[in-house]
C-alpha cells in the first residue's frame, strides 16, 4: 500500500462520518477532532470503519496514532 | 376495523409527510412492527404500529402533502375480527322470515350505529374515567385501550395506576381540544383560552396556532431547507419550554478516575467494535440513579407530574448539518453496558441520517446532554417537555482537586442537572446528582 | 334552495304543485293507489293540493271522508292490508292525535305482532307546523312523536324535489310511511331539475356547504336555516346546511360527517326542544362524534309553550332565522 492509497482509504471512510468535508479542506498533519468537530463516537466509528476495510486492527494504546491524517496513514503503512 | 393514526412524533412534532409504506393490504403486521415512513422537519421517521393484525386498506399514498398527526392512514383488522358485529338486541323482538327484508329490523339497524366504524377512533376516553386516570395519576397516552369501540376503560386505568400526590384543577376544554392536546403531549393547564367563557377550544393549542396561515406548503426537500425547518421546530419546543417549565439549575464536579480506568482496562481486551465509550457509563448512572430517585423520570401532563414505569433516556445528537434531535433509549435501565453502547452507536447513526422511530422521538422521559470531550466545561440544559428534567454533562477534562488534604491532576466532568420545579425542588435535584456521582464510582457495577 | 345540477334544464313550480304532481302520477300510474281524507275531493284539499284531481280521476280515486280521523284512517289500514296502496292525507298532525291508536298501535304493529304476514303498505300525509294564527289546537310540530316509534318511516320534504318525488317511494315502500308537509311551504315556489325522478326517503342532504358550522334542521326549517347561513356569510362565517329528509331513521352517517367537519353545532328544529327531534339529533353526535365538538352545541327550536293565537307572540315562539343566526354566533364566540 502507498500512502495515497492508505489516505485514500482514510479518506473514505471519513466521508461516511463527516459527508459534508472535502478533502481539499482538511491539513493533514492537524488535529482531526479539532478540524472537522468529530465527537468521540464519530472518532471510534471512524476507527472502526479503517479497521473494517484494511483488516488492519487498531488497539486502544495505539489510538493516538490517528489523531492526524498523516498519523493514521503511517500507521496503516506499517 | 381499527384505523391506524400517524402517532406521535415527539411534543412538538405534529405534522409529517408519508413517503413510503413498507406494508401492503393483507399482510400481517405485529406489535411493534414498522410500516411506514414519514418525513418531518427533524428527517424521516420510522412509524410503528402498536396493534396487531391485518392490513387492510392503506387509505393514503406517500405524497408531499404534510399530515397531522392524528390522521388516519391506514385500516387494520384485527387476527380475529371478520365482520363489524351487529348490535345485541337490534331485530325488537320481531320473529321474522328470513325471506322477506323486513322494514322494522332495517329501521333500527340503521337508527343503530352501523356507521361507528367509521365515526370511531382509537384511542378514546371518555369524561369520567379520564377523570379517574387524572385522579390515579395515570397517563392516558400511555394506556393500551382495551375497550370494544377502541376505547380505554375503567380497568385500563386501573391497572396502570401508580399513587400519587394532590390532583390540580382540570381544565376546561372541548372534547375535541382535549383529544387533540392528549395526541400532541400539550399541557392543557398552560394553554390561554381566546373565548370569552374560558373554554379551550382546538384552535387555542399551541401547535396549531402556530402553523402557518397557509396549511398547504409543501415539506422541504433540501438539506438547507430541512435544516431551517428544524431550527424552527427546535425554537418552538424551546420557546415552549421556557414559556410554561420554572427550571431550577444544580451543578457538581464528578471524579471520573476511577471510571476512566476502569474504561481503558476494560478497552485493552476489546476489538475495535466493541469497545466502550464514556457516553455509554454516564447514560447508565444516569439511569439507575433515576431508579433511586423517580421524580426525574416522567411528564407533565393535564397540571400533574406522571411519573413514568419505564426509563427511557433521550439522548441529544447533534447534527452535522446543525440542528439537534434527542431520540429515546428505551428501557435504559435494563440494558448491560454492551447492550447501552450498541444501542447508542445505532441510534446516534440513525440520528445522523434521519432515520428515527417515532416511539424514539416520543418516549423519552427524561434527556441526557453531553457536550463530550471538547466543549466547554458545563452545560444549562433547557428541559424538553413534557419532559420534568434534564442531565448535561460537560467536557470530560482534567483538573486539579483535593484528595487527602494534597492537590492531585484527576480526570473530572462538571455533571448538571435542570430540573421542573413544579414536580421537584433542589434537595430531591442534589439526591439525584449525589446518586449518578456513587453510581460512577463504581464502574464495575455499571 | 339549491339546484343539484345547475347546468340541465329545471321546472320551477310550488311546493304545493309539486305535491299535486306526485299524487296526480301515483294515482294515474296505479290502480291501487287513491287519496282519501276530508275535504280532499269534491274541495279540492282544505290546503288546494289535491284541486283538480276530483274531476280528473272521479270519486271512487279521489275519496271524500267522514270527520273521523280514527274512522278513515284504519279503513285506509284496511285497504292498504287489503291490497291497496292508499294515500291517507289526515289534515294535520294536530288531529292525527284522534287517529294515534290506528298509526302507532296498527299500522306500526301488524307486520311484527302478525309474525311478518302482514305488511300495512299505508302513505300517510299530513300538514304540520305553525306561522298562520291557527291556535294553539292547530300549530303543532309532533313529528318527533312518529320518529319515535319502530315500525313507521317519518319524511319531511322541505324542497320541491323531495315534495314531489318522495310520495312516489313512499308508495312504493311495503310499510307505513308518514310524509309531513309544512304548511307555510305550500304557497313557496322553487325550481327542481327537468329529469329528476324518485328520490330515496332514508337519508340527508346537504343543501349548503361550509366549514365552520354545521345547521342541522328539516322541513319548514329549512329556508330559515338557509337564511341564517347567508347572513353568517357576510360575517364571515361559512356555515354548513344539512336538511335530515328522513326523520325516522334519522341519517346517522350524514349527521356525523357534517359534525366532522365543523365541529360546531347548531340545531333547528320547530318542535319544543325537550324530548324532542333535536334531543335525539344531540344525543347521536354525543355517542359517536363526541370528539370532534370543539363547542358547546345550541339548539334553537320553539319556546316551551304553547303555540300563540296572535301574530307578534307567534312569531316570537316560533325558531326564526335570527335566533339561528345568534346561535351560531354565541357558539363562535363571536
Amino acid at each position: 500500500m502507498t500512502t495515497d492509497e492508505a489516505k485514500e482509504i482514510i479518506f473514505d471512510v471519513l466521508s461516511n462520518i463527516a459527508p459534508e468535508v472535502s478533502p481539499d479542506e482538511v491539513e493533514h498533519d492537524v488535529d482531526l477532532s479539532e478540524q472537522l468537530d468529530l465527537d468521540s463516537m464519530d472518532y471510534l466509528n471512524w476507527l472502526i470503519g479503517i479497521s473494517e476495510v484494511t483488516g488492519v486492527e487498531i488497539p486502544q494504546r495505539d489510538a493516538s496514532h490517528f489523531l492526524t491524517i498523516d498519523g493514521a496513514a503511517s500507521y496503516l503503512l506499517r | 376495523m381499527i384505523e391506524f393514526k400517524l402517532p406521535s412524533l415527539g411534543a412538538d412534532m405534529d405534522e409529517a409527510m408519508l413517503v413510503a409504506w413498507l406494508v401492503a393490504p393483507g399482510d400481517i403486521v405485529e406489535r411493534g412492527q414498522v410500516i411506514a415512513e414519514v418525513e418531518t422537519d427533524k428527517g424521516i421517521i420510522e412509524i410503528e404500529c402498536w396493534e396487531e393484525g391485518y392490513v387492510d386498506e392503506l387509505l393514503l399514498e406517500p405524497s408531499p402533502t404534510k399530515l397531522s398527526v392524528g390522521t388516519p392512514i391506514a385500516l387494520l383488522r384485527s387476527i380475529d375480527d371478520s365482520a363489524p358485529a351487529r348490535r345485541a338486541g337490534a331485530h325488537d323482538g320481531a320473529i321474522i322470515d328470513a325471506a322477506d327484508p323486513v322494514e322494522a329490523t332495517d329501521e333500527t339497524e340503521a337508527i343503530g350505529t352501523d356507521g361507528e366504524d367509521e365515526a370511531l377512533a382509537a384511542p378514546r376516553i371518555s369524561p369520567p374515567i379520564r377523570h379517574l386516570a387524572h385522579e390515579l395519576g395515570v397517563d392516558i397516552s400511555r394506556l393500551e385501550p382495551t375497550g370494544d369501540r377502541g376505547e380505554i376503560t375503567r380497568d385500563d386505568v386501573r391497572s396502570a395506576s401508580v399513587p400519587m400526590s394532590a390532583p390540580n384543577e382540570r381544565p376546561r376544554a372541548t372534547p375535541r381540544a382535549r383529544q387533540v392536546a392528549m395526541e400532541r403531549g400539550i399541557d392543557l393547564l398552560a394553554v390561554t383560552p381566546s373565548r370569552r367563557d374560558g373554554l379551550i377550544v382546538e384552535e387555542d393549542l399551541p401547535a396549531a396556532s402556530e402553523k402557518p396561515a397557509d396549511a398547504t406548503v409543501e415539506l422541504p426537500i433540501n438539506e438547507r431547507d430541512r435544516g431551517q425547518a428544524m431550527r424552527g421546530a427546535i425554537a418552538r419546543s424551546m420557546e415552549r419550554s421556557k414559556r410554561e417549565i420554572p427550571h431550577y439549575y444544580l451543578g457538581t464536579q464528578i471524579d471520573l478516575a476511577a471510571m476512566m480506568s476502569w474504561i481503558e482496562e476494560a478497552n485493552d481486551d476489546r476489538s475495535l467494535t466493541k469497545r466502550i465509550l464514556p457516553a455509554a457509563l454516564l447514560l447508565r448512572a444516569v439511569a439507575l440513579a433515576l431508579r433511586e430517585v423517580p421524580d426525574f423520570n416522567g411528564h407533565w401532563i393535564d397540571g400533574a407530574f406522571r411519573p413514568s414505569q419505564d426509563i427511557h433516556l433521550g439522548v441529544a445528537v447533534s447534527l452535522r448539518t446543525g440542528g439537534l434531535v434527542a431520540p429515546a433509549i428505551v428501557n435504559a435501565d435494563r440494558l448491560d453496558l454492551d447492550e447501552m453502547m450498541v444501542s447508542l452507536t445505532d441510534l446516534v447513526a440513525r440520528a445522523r441520517s434521519g432515520r428515527l422511530r417515532s416511539s424514539e422521538m416520543s418516549d423519552a422521559t427524561i434527556t441526557v446532554t453531553s457536550l463530550g470531550d471538547r466543549g466547554v466545561d458545563i452545560v444549562f440544559p433547557i428541559i424538553v417537555p413534557p419532559q420534568v428534567a434534564m442531565v448535561g454533562f460537560g467536557r470530560i477534562a482534567q483538573r486539579p482537586v483535593v484528595v487527602d488534604e494534597s492537590v492531585v491532576v484527576h480526570t473530572v466532568v462538571d455533571a448538571s442537572l435542570t430540573a421542573d420545579h413544579r414536580v421537584t425542588d433542589g434537595h430531591r435535584g442534589g439526591l439525584f446528582l449525589l446518586a449518578i456521582d456513587r453510581l460512577l464510582q463504581e464502574p464495575d457495577k455499571l | 334552495m339549491t339546484v343539484t345540477q345547475p347546468q340541465s334544464a329545471t321546472v320551477t313550480m310550488t311546493y304545493r304543485e309539486a305535491v299535486r304532481e306526485g299524487i296526480r302520477d301515483a294515482v294515474a300510474g296505479d290502480d291501487r293507489v287513491f287519496l282519501m281524507g276530508e275535504d280532499v275531493g269534491r274541495y279540492g284539499g282544505c290546503y288546494a293540493v289535491s284541486k283538480g284531481l276530483f274531476d280528473e280521476f272521479g270519486e271512487e280515486r279521489i275519496r271524500d271522508t267522514p270527520l273521523s280521523e280514527s274512522g278513515f284512517v284504519g279503513a285506509g289500514i284496511g285497504a292498504a292490508l287489503g291490497g291497496m296502496r292508499p294515500i291517507v292525507e289526515v289534515m294535520t298532525v294536530n288531529f292525527s292525535l284522534l287517529a294515534l291508536d290506528q298509526i302507532v298501535n296498527t299500522a306500526a304493529l301488524y307486520l311484527h305482532m302478525s309474525g311478518g304476514q302482514f305488511n300495512v303498505p299505508i302513505v300517510i300525509r299530513m300538514v304540520t307546523g305553525a306561522g298562520r294564527q291557527l291556535g294553539a289546537q292547530h300549530s303543532h310540530s309532533l313529528e318527533a312523536w312518529f320518529a319515535h316509534v319502530p315500525g313507521l318511516k317519518v319524511v319531511a320534504p322541505a324542497t320541491i324535489e323531495d315534495a314531489r318525488w318522495m310520495l312516489a317511494t313512499a308508495l312504493e315502500d311495503p310499510d307505513p310511511v308518514i310524509i309531513f308537509e309544512h304548511a307555510a311551504l305550500y304557497g313557496t315556489s322553487g325550481e327542481m331539475p327537468a329529469d329528476s325522478g324518485p328520490v330515496d326517503i332514508d337519508t340527508a342532504r346537504i343543501r349548503r356547504s361550509g366549514d365552520d358550522v354545521s345547521i342541522i334542521t328539516h322541513g319548514g326549517s329549512l329556508h330559515k336555516a338557509l337564511t341564517a347561513a347567508e347572513e353568517l356569510a357576510a360575517s364571515g362565517i361559512s356555515a354548513e346546511v344539512l336538511d335530515l329528509r328522513s326523520l325516522r331513521p334519522l341519517d346517522s352517517e350524514a349527521i356525523i360527517r357534517t359534525v366532522s367537519r365543523t365541529h360546531r353545532l347548531v340545531i333547528v328544529d320547530e318542535g319544543w326542544k325537550s324530548v324532542g327531534l333535536s334531543a335525539e339529533v344531540l344525543a347521536r353526535v354525543v355517542e359517536d362524534a363526541m370528539w370532534e365538538l370543539d363547542a358547546p352545541v345550541k339548539r334553537v327550536c320553539s319556546v316551551e309553550v304553547p303555540i300563540p293565537y296572535a301574530r307578534h307572540m307567534e312569531e316570537e315562539a316560533l325558531p326564526q332565522v335570527h335566533d339561528i343566526v345568534v346561535a351560531a354566533l354565541e357558539i363562535l364566540d363571536r
